[in-house]
C-alpha cells in the first residue's frame, strides 16, 4: 500500500527532526518532566486526597494533559511545513495524497511515547506506583497514546489553516488550557462548583484520566463510584470521543492538505 | 538527443516509447487559455504556453506578474479556473497524479528541510517519488557527488549556503530524471558563481532531452538558458519569441551614456532626444541614459559633440545591441526590477 511506505517514509523523516531540534527536544522531554515535579512538589503539599496521596492521584491527569497538548505538535509541525514550502514540494510529487498527514500523526504518536516515558519514570521517582496488573497498565498507555493520535488529527487541521506556525501556540493554548484543568486532571471533580462540575464529567479528558487512574490503581481506597454516566464508563467514553475525532478530521485533514498552496 | 527520459513508474506502467510522454507535435507542455483568479485578483488572465518536447521555455516577467501561478497550475499545485493544460501529454487537471510522475519541481517555494541532511533529503525526495530506499540513496550520493557536495552530505542543510541549497533543492527536481522540469527563480538572491554553476547543470539535463520551464526575472538568465521567452505582464503572455527575436522587436541599435554625475541626467535626456526613436531609459543610480537610435555611429558622434560642448562629464559613452531589458522596457513600459508591485499574485 503506497499510503503506508509514503506515511512511513515522513514519519521518519520527522524522527530523523526530533535528534536535530532542540525546541522537539524540550518540548517532548523536558516540559513533561516539569510538570511532574512541579505539581507534585508545590500542589503535592496542599492538595488532600482523603484517603490517598496527592502525587499517586496526579500521575494519571499530567499524562493526560501532556498528551492533548502533546498533539499540538502535529499542527506546529505541519503549519511549519506548509510555512516552508515543503508541502509544496510533497503535493508536487507521486505520493499518496494523505501520507503527508498520516505520516505526522503516526510519528507524533513516538514524540508522544517518549514524553510518557519520561513521565513514567520521573512519577516512579517521586512515589507514583502501578498497582494494577501489567495488562491494565498497558492498556492504560495504550489509551493515553490513541487519545492523543486521534487529537493529533484535529489538530492537523488546524495545521493546516492557520497563517504562521506561531498562531499554534496561541490558538491552542486558550482552548486547550481550560479544557485540561476543567477536568479531574489536578483536582477531584467532585468539588467543582456546579456547572463547572458537570462540564468536567462530559470533558472527555476527565473520563480519559479517570480510565488512566482506575487501570493504574491510582484511585485511593474507598473512593466513591462516580455518579455521572461517562465517569462511569469512562474507557468506553474516551474511546468513543477517539474514534469519532478520527473519523471526523482525518478526512477534513487529507481534503486541507490537497488545497494547501503556499503562497 | 532529444528523446525524453523514462521517468520512475509508479502506479503506472513504466514510459517506454519516449513519444508516449508527449503531447500533441512534440510538446512537454501545452497550456491553452489558463485563468486563474484569487477573490478580485486575476492571477492569470488567458495564459498559452507551447514548449516543444527537448527544450527551454523562459517565462519572463517582474513579481506579480503571474509566472509562479503558471508554475503551480503546470505541476498540479493548483487547480484553474479555466483553461487547459498538458504536461508530458497528460491534462493536469483531470490526472495530476500522473503528471507528478513526469515533472520535477524546484524554487523559491518547493523546499528542502533543513534540519535534514542533503543525503536524507534527496533519499526521502527518492522514496516519495516511489523508489526503493536503495536506489533513491544511490541516486542521491551520484547527484551529490556531480554537484560537488560530498563533503557536505551529512551536515543537516542549514548549516549550507544559499548557493549549495540551491543546488540540493535542484537535485531534489532532478532526482527521478524526470522528463519535464519546472524551475522557479532558480537562481534567484545567488551569487554569479553559484548562478553559473546552476545554469550548467541545468544545460547538461537539456543536452540530454529534458524540457525545461524557468520563470525568472533575471533577464540574462533566460538569455543564456532559454530557447524561447515567454513574457509575461499581468497574468497574460505580451510576447513571445526567441531571444533574438524580441531584440529584434525593440530594433537598431542601443547609445549608452555613462555619466560621473548623476545631477546631469536631465541635461543629458534633453540632449539624447534629438536622436531617439523610442522611450529614453534611466538608470538613476547607475547614471546611466540610454536610448534606442537609428544610426548608431552619427547618432553617437553628434551625442559626443554636444555633451562636449557642455561640459558634462562622461564615464563612458558607446552603443550596443538591444538587451531584454530593453524588450521589457518598450513591451510594459517599466522595468523588469523595479516594478516589485503586490506579491499577491506571485
Amino acid at each position: 500500500m503506497s499510503v503506508v511506505r509514503d506515511a512511513a517514509t515522513i514519519a521518519r523523516r520527522n524522527m530523523i527532526r526530533i535528534r536535530r531540534v532542540p525546541e522537539v527536544m524540550v518540548f517532548v522531554l523536558v516540559q513533561p518532566l516539569m510538570f511532574v515535579l512541579l505539581f507534585a512538589y508545590v500542589f503535592g503539599g496542599s492538595i488532600d486526597i482523603p484517603g490517598g496521596s496527592y502525587r499517586e492521584f496526579l500521575i494519571a491527569g499530567i499524562f493526560a494533559q501532556t498528551v492533548v497538548f502533546g498533539a499540538t505538535f502535529t499542527a506546529s509541525g505541519l503549519a511549519e511545513d506548509v510555512q516552508k514550502g515543503l508541502i509544496n514540494r510533497f503535493r508536487s510529487l507521486p505520493m499518496s495524497r494523505s501520507a503527508v498527514v498520516a505520516g505526522r500523526t503516526a510519528s507524533d504518536v513516538v514524540y508522544n511515547a517518549l514524553s510518557v516515558v519520561i513521565m513514567s519514570a520521573a512519577g516512579l521517582a517521586v512515589g507514583w506506583r502501578i498497582r494494577g496488573s501489567v495488562l491494565d497498565a498497558v492498556v492504560a498507555y495504550a489509551l493515553l497514546l490513541f487519545f492523543s493520535y486521534s487529537f493529533s488529527w484535529v489538530m492537523a487541521c488546524l495545521g493546516l489553516m492557520v497563517p504562521t506556525p506561531e498562531v499554534v501556540n496561541n490558538a491552542t493554548f486558550i482552548v486547550l488550557f481550560p479544557m485540561t484543568f476543567i477536568a479531574n486532571t489536578f483536582v477531584p471533580s467532585d468539588n467543582l462548583p456546579g456547572i463547572l462540575r458537570t462540564i468536567a464529567e462530559w470533558n472527555p479528558v476527565s473520563t480519559l484520566t479517570h480510565a488512566v487512574r482506575v487501570r493504574f490503581g491510582n484511585l485511593p481506597a474507598g473512593t466513591p463510584e462516580p455518579t455521572s454516566w461517562p465517569l462511569q464508563n469512562a474507557m468506553l467514553y474516551s474511546l468513543a470521543w477517539a474514534v469519532l475525532l478520527i473519523v471526523v478530521f482525518a478526512p477534513i485533514a487529507t481534503r486541507l492538505y490537497q488545497r494547501t498552496d503556499k503562497r | 538527443m532529444l528523446a525524453v527520459a523514462t521517468p520512475m513508474p509508479r502506479r503506472l506502467p513504466p514510459v517506454v516509447d519516449s513519444s508516449a510522454v508527449r503531447g500533441s507535435a512534440g510538446l512537454a507542455v501545452e497550456a491553452t487559455g489558463i485563468v486563474k483568479r484569487y477573490g478580485e485578483v486575476t492571477a492569470l488572465d488567458g495564459l498559452d504556453l507551447a514548449v516543444p518536447a527537448g527544450t527551454v521555455l523562459g517565462l519572463l516577467g517582474p513579481n506579480g506578474a503571474g509566472k509562479t501561478t503558471a508554475v503551480s497550475v503546470l505541476t498540479t499545485l493548483i487547480k484553474p479556473d479555466s483553461g487547459r493544460a498538458l504536461v508530458a501529454g497528460v491534462d493536469v487537471v483531470a490526472e495530476p497524479q500522473r503528471v507528478r510522475a513526469l515533472i520535477g519541481l524546484s524554487g523559491q517555494y518547493a523546499a528542502v528541510d533543513e534540519h535534514l541532511t542533503a543525503t536524507e533529503n534527496l533519499e526521502m525526495i527518492g522514496c516519495l517519488y516511489g523508489m526503493r530506499r536503495r536506489e533513491a540513496r544511490k541516486r542521491a550520493d551520484d547527484l551529490i557527488e556531480r554537484f560537488r557536495l560530498t563533503d557536505a552530505a551529512n551536515r543537516p542543510l542549514k548549516t549550507f549556503s544559499g548557493g549549495m541549497r540551491r543546488r540540493i533543492d535542484l537535485a531534489g527536481a532532478l532526482l527521478a530524471d524526470p522528463p519535464v522540469l519546472f524551475l522557479d527563480e532558480p537562481t534567484t538572491g545567488l551569487d554569479p558563481r553559484s548562478r553559473g554553476e546552476l545554469w550548467d547543470a541545468i544545460r547538461d539535463r537539456v543536452a540530454g532531452g529534458t524540457t525545461v520551464v524557468l520563470t525568472t526575472q533575471y533577464l540574462e538568465e533566460a538569455d543564456q538558458l532559454a530557447n524561447e521567452i515567454v513574457v509575461i505582464d499581468h497574468g497574460r503572455a505580451i510576447a513571445r519569441g526567441t531571444s533574438q527575436e524580441l531584440k529584434r522587436h525593440v530594433g537598431g541599435e542601443h547609445l549608452d551614456v555613462h555619466l560621473a554625475r548623476p545631477g546631469d541626467i536631465p541635461r543629458v535626456e534633453a540632449l539624447v532626444a534629438s536622436v531617439a526613436t523610442g522611450a529614453v531609459r534611466v538608470v538613476v543610480d547607475e547614471a546611466l541614459v540610454s536610448v534606442p537610435v537609428a544610426r548608431g555611429v552619427d547618432a553617437l558622434a553628434s551625442v559626443l559633440n554636444e555633451v562636449r560642448a557642455n561640459n558634462i562629464e562622461v564615464v563612458d559613452i558607446g552603443l550596443r545591441r538591444p538587451t531584454l531589458d530593453d524588450v521589457f522596457m518598450e513591451l510594459t513600459g517599466h522595468a523588469a526590477e523595479e516594478s516589485e508591485t503586490n506579491e499577491a499574485t506571485s
